[in-house]
Protein backbone atom coordinates (compact mmCIF):
# COMPACT_ATOMS: atom_id res chain seq x y z
CA UNK A 1 0.00 0.00 0.00
CA UNK A 2 1.13 3.66 -0.41
CA UNK A 3 1.85 5.15 2.73
CA UNK A 4 1.18 8.70 3.66
CA UNK A 5 1.72 11.23 6.37
CA UNK A 6 -0.85 14.42 7.17
CA UNK A 7 0.94 17.53 6.68
CA UNK A 8 1.73 19.46 9.41
CA UNK A 9 -1.40 21.36 10.11
CA UNK A 10 0.22 24.91 10.21
CA UNK A 11 1.58 24.23 6.75
CA UNK A 12 -2.29 23.44 5.58
CA UNK A 13 -3.70 26.18 6.79
CA UNK A 14 -0.87 28.57 5.07
CA UNK A 15 -2.13 26.41 1.88
CA UNK A 16 -6.01 26.97 1.66
CA UNK A 17 -6.08 30.64 4.30
CA UNK A 18 -6.64 32.82 0.86
CA UNK A 19 -9.60 30.44 -0.26
CA UNK A 20 -13.07 31.00 0.21
CA UNK A 21 -14.62 27.57 -0.52
CA UNK A 22 -12.67 24.65 0.04
CA UNK A 23 -13.29 21.02 0.01
CA UNK A 24 -11.48 18.41 1.89
CA UNK A 25 -11.21 15.37 -0.37
CA UNK A 26 -10.39 12.02 0.95
CA UNK A 27 -9.65 8.77 -0.27
CA UNK A 28 -10.43 5.39 1.59
CA UNK A 29 -8.07 2.80 0.32
CA UNK A 30 -4.40 3.08 1.32
CA UNK A 31 -4.53 6.60 2.79
CA UNK A 32 -6.81 5.58 4.96
CA UNK A 33 -5.48 2.34 5.86
CA UNK A 34 -2.45 4.39 7.22
CA UNK A 35 -4.33 7.31 9.06
CA UNK A 36 -3.58 10.00 6.89
CA UNK A 37 -6.10 11.05 4.27
CA UNK A 38 -9.24 9.19 4.30
CA UNK A 39 -12.76 9.82 4.88
CA UNK A 40 -12.77 10.16 8.85
CA UNK A 41 -9.36 12.64 8.63
CA UNK A 42 -11.02 14.65 6.38
CA UNK A 43 -13.62 15.27 8.48
CA UNK A 44 -11.29 15.74 11.28
CA UNK A 45 -9.42 18.18 9.31
CA UNK A 46 -12.46 19.95 7.81
CA UNK A 47 -13.25 20.94 11.68
CA UNK A 48 -9.83 22.04 13.07
CA UNK A 49 -9.98 24.06 9.80
CA UNK A 50 -13.20 25.69 10.24
CA UNK A 51 -11.94 26.57 13.82
CA UNK A 52 -9.14 27.69 12.75
CA UNK A 53 -11.05 29.84 10.58
CA UNK A 54 -13.46 30.92 12.76
CA UNK A 55 -10.08 31.75 15.46
CA UNK A 56 -8.43 33.98 12.55
CA UNK A 57 -11.56 35.63 12.10
CA UNK A 58 -11.19 34.22 8.12
CA UNK A 59 -14.68 33.90 5.94
CA UNK A 60 -14.22 30.63 4.79
CA UNK A 61 -16.55 27.44 3.41
CA UNK A 62 -15.33 24.26 4.78
CA UNK A 63 -16.73 20.61 3.41
CA UNK A 64 -15.05 17.30 3.30
CA UNK A 65 -15.95 14.25 1.44
CA UNK A 66 -14.58 10.81 0.39
CA UNK A 67 -14.27 8.56 -2.72
CA UNK A 68 -13.29 5.19 -2.35
CA UNK A 69 -10.04 5.94 -5.20
CA UNK A 70 -8.18 8.64 -5.99
CA UNK A 71 -6.68 6.83 -9.11
CA UNK A 72 -9.80 5.81 -11.31
CA UNK A 73 -11.58 7.73 -13.13
CA UNK A 74 -14.99 5.94 -12.20
CA UNK A 75 -14.99 6.77 -8.96
CA UNK A 76 -15.06 10.14 -8.61
CA UNK A 77 -17.80 10.58 -11.52
CA UNK A 78 -20.72 10.98 -8.90
CA UNK A 79 -19.56 13.78 -7.13
CA UNK A 80 -17.84 15.55 -10.15
CA UNK A 81 -20.44 18.32 -10.01
CA UNK A 82 -20.05 19.12 -6.61
CA UNK A 83 -16.61 18.90 -6.68
CA UNK A 84 -16.80 21.61 -9.07
CA UNK A 85 -18.17 24.44 -7.15
CA UNK A 86 -15.40 25.12 -4.73
CA UNK A 87 -12.50 27.38 -4.98
CA UNK A 88 -10.04 25.10 -3.64
CA UNK A 89 -10.22 21.14 -3.72
CA UNK A 90 -7.57 19.68 -0.51
CA UNK A 91 -6.75 16.29 -1.04
CA UNK A 92 -6.00 14.18 1.02
CA UNK A 93 -5.78 11.00 -1.12
CA UNK A 94 -1.62 9.89 -1.68
CA UNK A 95 0.34 12.23 -4.45
CA UNK A 96 -0.71 10.03 -6.92
CA UNK A 97 -5.10 10.85 -6.39
CA UNK A 98 -3.61 14.93 -5.97
CA UNK A 99 -1.91 14.47 -9.70
CA UNK A 100 -5.00 12.31 -11.02
CA UNK A 101 -7.59 14.66 -9.90
CA UNK A 102 -5.47 18.08 -11.11
CA UNK A 103 -5.06 16.46 -14.37
CA UNK A 104 -8.84 15.64 -14.37
CA UNK A 105 -9.57 19.21 -13.43
CA UNK A 106 -7.62 20.61 -15.88
CA UNK A 107 -6.37 23.86 -14.38
CA UNK A 108 -10.62 24.73 -13.58
CA UNK A 109 -10.05 24.61 -9.79
CA UNK A 110 -6.39 24.43 -7.95
CA UNK A 111 -5.68 20.68 -6.18
CA UNK A 112 -3.15 21.02 -3.32
CA UNK A 113 -1.67 18.34 -1.14
CA UNK A 114 -3.45 17.42 2.23
CA UNK A 115 -0.62 14.84 2.88
CA UNK A 116 3.03 13.71 2.27
CA UNK A 117 3.66 10.67 0.56
CA UNK A 118 5.93 8.53 2.13
CA UNK A 119 6.24 5.42 0.76
CA UNK A 120 5.33 1.75 -0.62
CA UNK A 121 4.96 -0.04 3.05
CA UNK A 122 3.42 -2.60 4.61
CA UNK A 123 1.83 -2.52 8.14
CA UNK A 124 3.72 -5.66 10.33
CA UNK A 125 1.96 -3.88 13.71
CA UNK A 126 -1.23 -1.35 13.97
CA UNK A 127 -0.10 2.42 13.60
CA UNK A 128 3.60 1.11 12.34
CA UNK A 129 4.36 1.48 8.54
CA UNK A 130 7.67 0.11 7.09
CA UNK A 131 9.02 0.85 3.27
CA UNK A 132 9.38 -2.24 1.62
CA UNK A 133 9.31 -1.87 -2.35
CA UNK A 134 11.09 0.81 -4.24
CA UNK A 135 8.98 0.87 -7.33
CA UNK A 136 12.43 0.33 -9.23
CA UNK A 137 10.65 -1.56 -11.94
CA UNK A 138 13.06 -4.26 -12.18
CA UNK A 139 12.52 -6.68 -9.04
CA UNK A 140 15.47 -8.68 -7.49
CA UNK A 141 13.81 -10.37 -4.88
CA UNK A 142 14.58 -13.26 -5.69
CA UNK A 143 18.09 -13.02 -5.40
CA UNK A 144 18.20 -11.40 -2.10
CA UNK A 145 15.45 -13.23 0.20
CA UNK A 146 12.41 -11.60 -0.56
CA UNK A 147 14.22 -7.95 0.75
CA UNK A 148 14.99 -5.53 -1.16
CA UNK A 149 18.45 -4.43 -1.09
CA UNK A 150 17.04 -0.89 -3.10
CA UNK A 151 14.89 0.35 -0.44
CA UNK A 152 15.87 -1.19 2.96
CA UNK A 153 19.24 -0.74 2.01
CA UNK A 154 20.54 2.78 2.91
CA UNK A 155 22.95 3.09 -0.20
CA UNK A 156 20.90 0.48 -2.27
CA UNK A 157 23.84 -1.93 -2.46
CA UNK A 158 23.38 -4.89 -4.76
CA UNK A 159 26.85 -6.64 -3.67
CA UNK A 160 26.30 -5.65 0.14
CA UNK A 161 27.06 -5.25 3.02
CA UNK A 162 29.23 -2.36 3.48
CA UNK A 163 31.37 -1.78 6.63
CA UNK A 164 28.41 0.48 8.34
CA UNK A 165 26.78 -2.77 9.56
CA UNK A 166 26.44 -2.30 13.57
CA UNK A 167 25.59 -5.52 15.50
CA UNK A 168 22.73 -5.90 12.33
CA UNK A 169 21.97 -2.40 12.31
CA UNK A 170 22.44 -0.22 9.28
CA UNK A 171 24.71 3.08 10.04
CA UNK A 172 22.23 5.77 9.21
CA UNK A 173 20.55 4.87 12.59
CA UNK A 174 20.63 2.08 15.44
CA UNK A 175 16.93 1.87 14.89
CA UNK A 176 17.28 0.32 11.23
CA UNK A 177 17.74 -2.81 10.31
CA UNK A 178 20.94 -3.82 7.77
CA UNK A 179 18.59 -4.53 5.21
CA UNK A 180 22.05 -6.66 3.88
CA UNK A 181 22.71 -8.67 7.26
CA UNK A 182 18.77 -9.70 7.05
CA UNK A 183 19.17 -10.78 3.48
CA UNK A 184 22.05 -12.95 4.38
CA UNK A 185 20.42 -14.18 7.56
CA UNK A 186 17.58 -15.33 5.24
CA UNK A 187 19.05 -16.79 2.61
CA UNK A 188 20.84 -18.80 5.34
CA UNK A 189 17.76 -20.04 6.03
CA UNK A 190 16.73 -20.69 2.41
CA UNK A 191 19.30 -22.87 2.20
CA UNK A 192 20.65 -20.46 -1.17
CA UNK A 193 23.07 -18.37 0.65
CA UNK A 194 25.48 -19.10 -2.80
CA UNK A 195 23.22 -17.13 -4.86
CA UNK A 196 24.90 -14.10 -2.84
CA UNK A 197 28.67 -14.78 -3.93
CA UNK A 198 27.70 -13.86 -7.54
CA UNK A 199 28.83 -10.11 -8.05
CA UNK A 200 25.89 -8.48 -9.43
CA UNK A 201 26.54 -6.16 -12.51
CA UNK A 202 25.79 -2.36 -12.71
CA UNK A 203 22.03 -1.99 -12.54
CA UNK A 204 19.84 -0.62 -15.55
CA UNK A 205 18.00 2.11 -13.71
CA UNK A 206 16.02 3.39 -16.27
CA UNK A 207 13.09 0.83 -15.36
CA UNK A 208 12.87 3.23 -12.57
CA UNK A 209 12.39 7.22 -12.05
CA UNK A 210 15.52 7.64 -13.67
CA UNK A 211 14.75 6.96 -17.14
CA UNK A 212 11.74 9.76 -17.26
CA UNK A 213 7.76 9.14 -16.26
CA UNK A 214 7.37 5.59 -16.82
CA UNK A 215 3.78 3.92 -18.01
CA UNK A 216 2.52 1.03 -18.65
CA UNK A 217 0.53 -0.47 -21.87
CA UNK A 218 -1.42 -3.36 -21.98
CA UNK A 219 -2.04 -3.46 -25.88
CA UNK A 220 -4.73 -6.28 -25.55
CA UNK A 221 -6.87 -4.73 -22.46
CA UNK A 222 -6.82 -1.39 -24.53
CA UNK A 223 -7.98 -2.94 -27.69
CA UNK A 224 -10.91 -4.66 -26.26
CA UNK A 225 -12.04 -1.74 -24.63
CA UNK A 226 -11.77 0.23 -27.69
CA UNK A 227 -14.03 -2.65 -29.24
CA UNK A 228 -16.53 -3.11 -27.00
CA UNK A 229 -17.01 0.64 -26.57
CA UNK A 230 -17.62 0.82 -30.67
CA UNK A 231 -19.68 -2.30 -30.58
CA UNK A 232 -21.55 -0.21 -28.06
CA UNK A 233 -21.99 2.83 -30.39
CA UNK A 234 -23.44 0.75 -33.08
CA UNK A 235 -25.72 -1.04 -31.28
CA UNK A 236 -26.96 2.15 -29.71
CA UNK A 237 -27.58 3.51 -33.45
CA UNK B 1 52.33 -3.98 -14.34
CA UNK B 2 48.77 -3.08 -14.10
CA UNK B 3 49.36 0.68 -13.41
CA UNK B 4 53.30 0.87 -12.74
CA UNK B 5 52.22 2.87 -9.24
CA UNK B 6 54.97 2.63 -6.64
CA UNK B 7 52.38 0.58 -4.27
CA UNK B 8 52.09 -1.58 -7.18
CA UNK B 9 55.71 -2.08 -7.38
CA UNK B 10 56.36 -2.76 -3.54
CA UNK B 11 53.86 -5.05 -3.62
CA UNK B 12 55.11 -6.85 -6.39
CA UNK B 13 58.79 -6.88 -5.49
CA UNK B 14 58.07 -8.63 -2.25
CA UNK B 15 58.86 -6.38 0.46
CA UNK B 16 56.05 -5.52 2.71
CA UNK B 17 53.91 -2.13 1.91
CA UNK B 18 52.79 0.65 3.62
CA UNK B 19 50.17 3.32 3.32
CA UNK B 20 48.99 5.60 5.32
CA UNK B 21 45.81 7.96 5.16
CA UNK B 22 45.72 11.71 4.25
CA UNK B 23 42.47 13.68 5.03
CA UNK B 24 41.55 16.77 3.19
CA UNK B 25 40.57 19.69 4.89
CA UNK B 26 37.31 21.88 4.87
CA UNK B 27 38.81 24.88 3.02
CA UNK B 28 40.54 25.99 -0.31
CA UNK B 29 43.99 26.27 1.14
CA UNK B 30 46.28 23.16 -0.09
CA UNK B 31 48.87 24.31 2.67
CA UNK B 32 47.21 21.73 4.95
CA UNK B 33 47.59 18.53 1.77
CA UNK B 34 51.41 20.13 1.17
CA UNK B 35 52.22 19.84 4.91
CA UNK B 36 50.75 16.67 5.37
CA UNK B 37 52.22 14.91 2.65
CA UNK B 38 55.31 15.99 3.50
CA UNK B 39 55.03 14.84 6.76
CA UNK B 40 54.31 11.43 5.58
CA UNK B 41 56.46 11.55 2.64
CA UNK B 42 59.39 8.84 2.75
CA UNK B 43 57.56 6.74 5.41
CA UNK B 44 54.99 5.17 3.53
CA UNK B 45 55.02 3.46 0.07
CA UNK B 46 50.96 5.45 -1.07
CA UNK B 47 48.74 7.55 1.06
CA UNK B 48 45.38 7.56 0.94
CA UNK B 49 43.22 10.60 0.01
CA UNK B 50 40.13 10.21 1.51
CA UNK B 51 36.49 11.34 -0.40
CA UNK B 52 34.69 13.66 1.64
CA UNK B 53 35.08 11.44 4.80
CA UNK B 54 31.71 10.94 7.06
CA UNK B 55 29.74 12.92 4.27
CA UNK B 56 31.64 16.29 4.86
CA UNK B 57 32.50 18.70 2.45
CA UNK B 58 36.50 19.07 1.94
CA UNK B 59 39.27 19.51 -0.90
CA UNK B 60 38.07 16.39 -3.47
CA UNK B 61 40.09 13.64 -3.09
CA UNK B 62 41.32 13.71 -6.75
CA UNK B 63 42.60 17.50 -6.21
CA UNK B 64 44.15 16.94 -2.78
CA UNK B 65 45.82 13.33 -4.89
CA UNK B 66 46.90 15.63 -7.23
CA UNK B 67 48.61 18.20 -4.62
CA UNK B 68 50.07 15.23 -3.15
CA UNK B 69 51.18 13.78 -6.03
CA UNK B 70 53.13 16.91 -6.80
CA UNK B 71 54.89 17.31 -3.03
CA UNK B 72 56.19 14.01 -4.15
CA UNK B 73 53.89 11.59 -2.35
CA UNK B 74 51.64 8.61 -4.27
CA UNK B 75 48.79 8.96 -3.64
CA UNK B 76 45.87 6.62 -3.25
CA UNK B 77 42.82 8.12 -4.46
CA UNK B 78 39.70 7.34 -2.62
CA UNK B 79 36.35 7.12 -4.44
CA UNK B 80 33.19 6.68 -2.62
CA UNK B 81 29.86 5.06 -4.72
CA UNK B 82 27.77 8.18 -2.70
CA UNK B 83 28.18 11.52 -4.41
CA UNK B 84 28.79 10.21 -8.21
CA UNK B 85 26.77 8.06 -10.80
CA UNK B 86 28.71 6.16 -13.16
CA UNK B 87 29.34 9.23 -15.82
CA UNK B 88 30.97 11.08 -13.19
CA UNK B 89 33.01 8.20 -11.57
CA UNK B 90 33.97 7.71 -14.86
CA UNK B 91 35.01 11.48 -16.20
CA UNK B 92 36.76 11.76 -12.85
CA UNK B 93 38.90 8.28 -13.51
CA UNK B 94 40.05 9.80 -16.40
CA UNK B 95 41.08 12.97 -15.46
CA UNK B 96 42.74 11.65 -12.45
CA UNK B 97 44.81 9.49 -14.89
CA UNK B 98 45.47 11.79 -17.53
CA UNK B 99 46.60 13.92 -14.09
CA UNK B 100 49.10 10.64 -13.09
CA UNK B 101 47.09 9.10 -10.42
CA UNK B 102 47.53 5.45 -10.71
CA UNK B 103 46.11 3.82 -7.57
CA UNK B 104 42.22 3.94 -6.97
CA UNK B 105 40.62 2.89 -3.96
CA UNK B 106 36.80 1.87 -4.41
CA UNK B 107 34.38 2.59 -1.19
CA UNK B 108 30.57 3.04 -0.82
CA UNK B 109 31.51 6.02 1.56
CA UNK B 110 29.88 6.90 4.59
CA UNK B 111 26.16 7.72 4.53
CA UNK B 112 25.26 11.57 4.35
CA UNK B 113 22.71 10.88 7.77
CA UNK B 114 25.78 9.24 9.61
CA UNK B 115 27.49 12.96 9.72
CA UNK B 116 24.31 14.21 10.89
CA UNK B 117 25.62 12.05 14.00
CA UNK B 118 28.82 13.36 14.70
CA UNK B 119 29.78 17.35 15.70
CA UNK B 120 30.17 18.35 12.94
CA UNK B 121 26.45 19.25 10.93
CA UNK B 122 27.43 17.77 7.68
CA UNK B 123 24.75 17.60 4.34
CA UNK B 124 22.28 15.34 6.47
CA UNK B 125 19.53 16.62 3.76
CA UNK B 126 22.05 15.75 0.52
CA UNK B 127 21.05 13.44 -2.09
CA UNK B 128 22.76 10.54 -2.53
CA UNK B 129 23.68 9.07 -5.55
CA UNK B 130 24.69 5.19 -5.32
CA UNK B 131 24.18 4.31 -8.82
CA UNK B 132 26.54 1.74 -8.57
CA UNK B 133 28.01 -0.37 -5.37
CA UNK B 134 32.04 -0.93 -4.46
CA UNK B 135 32.04 -4.28 -6.34
CA UNK B 136 30.75 -2.49 -9.35
CA UNK B 137 33.00 0.17 -9.13
CA UNK B 138 36.39 -1.94 -9.11
CA UNK B 139 34.41 -4.17 -11.82
CA UNK B 140 34.07 -0.47 -14.05
CA UNK B 141 37.18 0.47 -13.03
CA UNK B 142 39.18 -3.02 -14.18
CA UNK B 143 36.91 -2.87 -17.51
CA UNK B 144 38.60 0.42 -18.43
CA UNK B 145 42.26 -0.30 -17.79
CA UNK B 146 41.84 -4.14 -19.15
CA UNK B 147 39.49 -4.03 -21.67
CA UNK B 148 39.56 -0.22 -22.72
CA UNK B 149 36.04 -0.09 -22.27
CA UNK B 150 33.18 2.64 -20.20
CA UNK B 151 30.82 0.81 -18.45
CA UNK B 152 28.42 1.65 -21.02
CA UNK B 153 30.30 -0.20 -23.57
CA UNK B 154 31.90 2.86 -25.72
CA UNK B 155 35.58 2.67 -26.47
CA UNK B 156 38.28 4.52 -24.38
CA UNK B 157 41.60 5.35 -27.53
CA UNK B 158 44.01 5.62 -23.79
CA UNK B 159 42.65 3.33 -20.54
CA UNK B 160 43.58 4.68 -17.56
CA UNK B 161 45.43 2.11 -15.86
CA UNK B 162 44.77 2.00 -12.02
CA UNK B 163 45.76 -0.13 -9.20
CA UNK B 164 42.30 -0.47 -8.16
CA UNK B 165 41.85 -1.04 -4.67
CA UNK B 166 38.66 -2.03 -1.89
CA UNK B 167 38.35 -1.88 1.48
CA UNK B 168 37.13 -4.87 3.53
CA UNK B 169 35.96 -4.98 7.50
CA UNK B 170 37.04 -8.66 8.18
CA UNK B 171 35.03 -8.41 11.72
CA UNK B 172 32.49 -6.68 10.85
CA UNK B 173 29.04 -8.57 10.99
CA UNK B 174 27.27 -10.45 9.48
CA UNK B 175 31.01 -12.16 10.35
CA UNK B 176 30.70 -15.41 8.38
CA UNK B 177 29.85 -14.13 5.22
CA UNK B 178 32.45 -11.38 5.54
CA UNK B 179 34.82 -13.67 3.59
CA UNK B 180 32.67 -13.89 0.93
CA UNK B 181 32.48 -10.32 0.52
CA UNK B 182 35.82 -10.15 0.07
CA UNK B 183 35.58 -12.71 -2.34
CA UNK B 184 33.18 -10.78 -4.71
CA UNK B 185 35.60 -7.51 -4.41
CA UNK B 186 38.22 -9.98 -5.61
CA UNK B 187 36.33 -11.09 -8.59
CA UNK B 188 35.13 -7.98 -9.23
CA UNK B 189 39.11 -7.09 -9.54
CA UNK B 190 40.31 -5.58 -6.95
CA UNK B 191 44.19 -5.82 -7.00
CA UNK B 192 44.88 -4.50 -3.30
CA UNK B 193 42.36 -4.34 -0.45
CA UNK B 194 42.78 -2.18 2.54
CA UNK B 195 40.95 -3.38 5.89
CA UNK B 196 39.07 -1.35 8.36
CA UNK B 197 41.35 -0.65 11.44
CA UNK B 198 42.21 -3.91 13.55
CA UNK B 199 42.51 -4.55 17.00
CA UNK B 200 41.81 -7.57 17.76
CA UNK B 201 44.26 -10.04 15.57
CA UNK B 202 43.49 -13.12 16.87
CA UNK B 203 39.73 -12.64 14.88
CA UNK B 204 41.79 -10.89 11.79
CA UNK B 205 43.83 -14.33 11.99
CA UNK B 206 40.71 -16.34 12.05
CA UNK B 207 39.22 -14.34 9.18
CA UNK B 208 42.00 -14.36 7.03
CA UNK B 209 42.22 -18.49 7.10
CA UNK B 210 38.89 -18.34 5.80
CA UNK B 211 39.81 -15.94 2.82
CA UNK B 212 43.04 -18.70 2.38
CA UNK B 213 40.65 -21.03 2.06
CA UNK B 214 39.02 -18.90 -0.51
CA UNK B 215 42.08 -19.07 -2.66
CA UNK B 216 41.76 -14.79 -2.24
CA UNK B 217 45.40 -14.37 -0.63
CA UNK B 218 47.04 -15.24 -3.97
CA UNK B 219 44.56 -12.94 -5.98
CA UNK B 220 45.07 -10.03 -4.24
CA UNK B 221 47.24 -7.90 -1.92
CA UNK B 222 45.98 -7.78 1.72
CA UNK B 223 46.79 -4.88 3.31
CA UNK B 224 45.99 -4.42 7.04
CA UNK B 225 44.62 -1.95 8.95
CA UNK B 226 45.79 -0.09 11.74
CA UNK B 227 44.47 3.14 13.26
CA UNK B 228 46.69 4.63 15.63
CA UNK B 229 45.11 5.29 19.24
CA UNK B 230 45.93 8.27 20.62
CA UNK B 231 43.85 7.69 24.12
CA UNK B 232 41.98 5.51 26.48
CA UNK B 233 38.86 7.12 25.36
CA UNK B 234 39.28 6.51 21.49
CA UNK B 235 40.09 2.88 22.06
CA UNK B 236 36.42 3.39 23.97
CA UNK B 237 34.65 4.84 21.56
CA UNK B 238 36.03 2.53 18.61
CA UNK B 239 35.18 -0.46 20.58
CA UNK B 240 31.61 0.98 21.40
CA UNK B 241 30.83 2.80 18.62
CA UNK B 242 32.60 1.73 15.07
CA UNK B 243 31.32 -0.32 13.03
CA UNK B 244 33.23 -3.92 12.47
CA UNK B 245 35.87 -2.95 15.09
CA UNK B 246 36.07 -4.23 18.07
CA UNK B 247 39.13 -4.07 21.15
CA UNK B 248 40.77 -6.21 23.08
CA UNK B 249 39.91 -5.25 26.88
CA UNK B 250 43.72 -5.75 27.39
CA UNK B 251 44.33 -2.73 24.82
CA UNK B 252 42.36 -0.53 26.53
CA UNK B 253 43.68 -1.56 30.01
CA UNK B 254 47.53 -0.66 28.79
CA UNK B 255 45.87 3.02 27.74
CA UNK B 256 43.81 3.56 30.91
CA UNK B 257 47.10 2.87 33.02
CA UNK B 258 49.48 5.40 30.64
CA UNK B 259 46.81 7.63 31.74
CA UNK B 260 46.43 6.87 35.01
CA UNK B 261 50.31 6.62 36.07
CA UNK B 262 50.47 10.63 35.01
CA UNK B 263 47.98 11.17 37.53
CA UNK B 264 46.65 14.94 37.34
CA UNK B 265 48.93 15.86 34.85
CA UNK B 266 46.89 16.54 32.03
CA UNK B 267 49.66 17.34 29.40
CA UNK B 268 51.61 14.32 30.51
CA UNK B 269 48.71 11.87 30.51
CA UNK B 270 48.12 12.84 26.91
CA UNK B 271 52.18 12.15 26.18
CA UNK B 272 52.12 9.01 28.07
CA UNK B 273 49.28 7.60 25.92
CA UNK B 274 50.53 8.74 22.56
CA UNK B 275 53.46 7.04 23.55
CA UNK B 276 51.68 3.66 24.19
CA UNK B 277 49.99 4.35 21.33
CA UNK B 278 52.26 4.09 19.10
CA UNK B 279 53.71 1.23 20.94
CA UNK B 280 50.55 -0.52 20.44
CA UNK B 281 50.66 0.32 16.91
CA UNK B 282 54.09 -1.06 16.19
CA UNK B 283 53.04 -4.15 17.96
CA UNK B 284 50.02 -4.83 15.95
CA UNK B 285 51.79 -4.01 13.01
CA UNK B 286 54.14 -6.60 13.94
CA UNK B 287 51.63 -9.06 14.35
CA UNK B 288 49.90 -8.66 11.19
CA UNK B 289 52.59 -9.09 9.39
CA UNK B 290 53.04 -12.37 10.68
CA UNK B 291 49.85 -13.19 9.50
CA UNK B 292 50.47 -15.68 6.10
CA UNK B 293 49.25 -13.76 3.10
CA UNK B 294 49.25 -10.34 4.54
CA UNK B 295 51.36 -7.68 2.01
CA UNK B 296 51.52 -5.13 4.12
CA UNK B 297 49.79 -2.34 6.52
CA UNK B 298 47.60 0.64 5.79
CA UNK B 299 48.22 2.70 8.77
CA UNK B 300 45.90 5.21 10.30
CA UNK B 301 47.18 8.04 12.12
CA UNK B 302 43.89 10.50 11.68
CA UNK B 303 45.07 14.14 12.56
CA UNK B 304 48.29 12.10 13.55
CA UNK B 305 50.47 12.24 10.67
CA UNK B 306 53.70 12.59 12.82
CA UNK B 307 53.17 9.33 14.85
CA UNK B 308 53.77 7.56 11.25
CA UNK B 309 57.79 8.33 11.10
CA UNK B 310 58.44 6.87 14.60
CA UNK B 311 55.70 4.19 14.14
CA UNK B 312 57.43 2.92 10.39
CA UNK B 313 60.83 3.03 12.23
CA UNK B 314 60.32 1.16 15.23
CA UNK B 315 58.48 -1.54 13.05
CA UNK B 316 61.10 -2.05 10.93
CA UNK B 317 59.90 -0.95 8.06
CA UNK B 318 62.14 2.23 7.38
CA UNK B 319 63.55 2.97 4.72
CA UNK B 320 60.70 2.26 2.25
CA UNK B 321 61.83 0.67 -0.82
CA UNK B 322 62.48 2.93 -3.94
CA UNK B 323 62.62 1.80 -7.57
CA UNK B 324 64.37 3.54 -10.69
CA UNK B 325 62.09 5.58 -12.64
CA UNK B 326 60.47 3.38 -15.56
Amino acid sequence: MIVGQQKPFDEIWDMVKGFQKVLIYGCNTCVAICHAGGGKEAEILTSLLRMKAAQEGVDMQVDHAAIERHCEPEFFEPLDEKVRTYDLILSTACGVGVNFLADRLGGSIPVYPGINTSFYGGVPEAGFFVELCGGCGNCVLHLTGGICPIVRCSKSLMNGPCGGTNNGKCEVSNETDCAWFLIVERMKKLGTLDKLFEVQPPRDWSTGTHGGPRRVSLEHIRAYEEKEEKNAATEGR
Amino acid sequence: MKSGSNLERVIASGKMAVTAELGPPMSADPHEVIKKANILKGFCDAANITDCQTAVVRISSIAAAVIALREGLEPVMQMTCRDRNRIAMQADLLGAAALGIKNCLCIAGDHQMFSAAGKLKGHPGAKNVYDVDTCQLVGIMKKMRDEGLQQGGDKLEVAPKFFVGASWTPMGDPMDFRPYNLKKKVDAGADFIQTQGIYDMELFKSQMEKARNLGLLERTAMLAGIIVPKSAMMLKYMDSSVAGVTVPKSLIDRMNKAKTVAGDDKKKARELQEQEGIKITVELIQQALEIPGVKGVHIQAIEWETAMEPIVKAAGLYPRPTFPEA
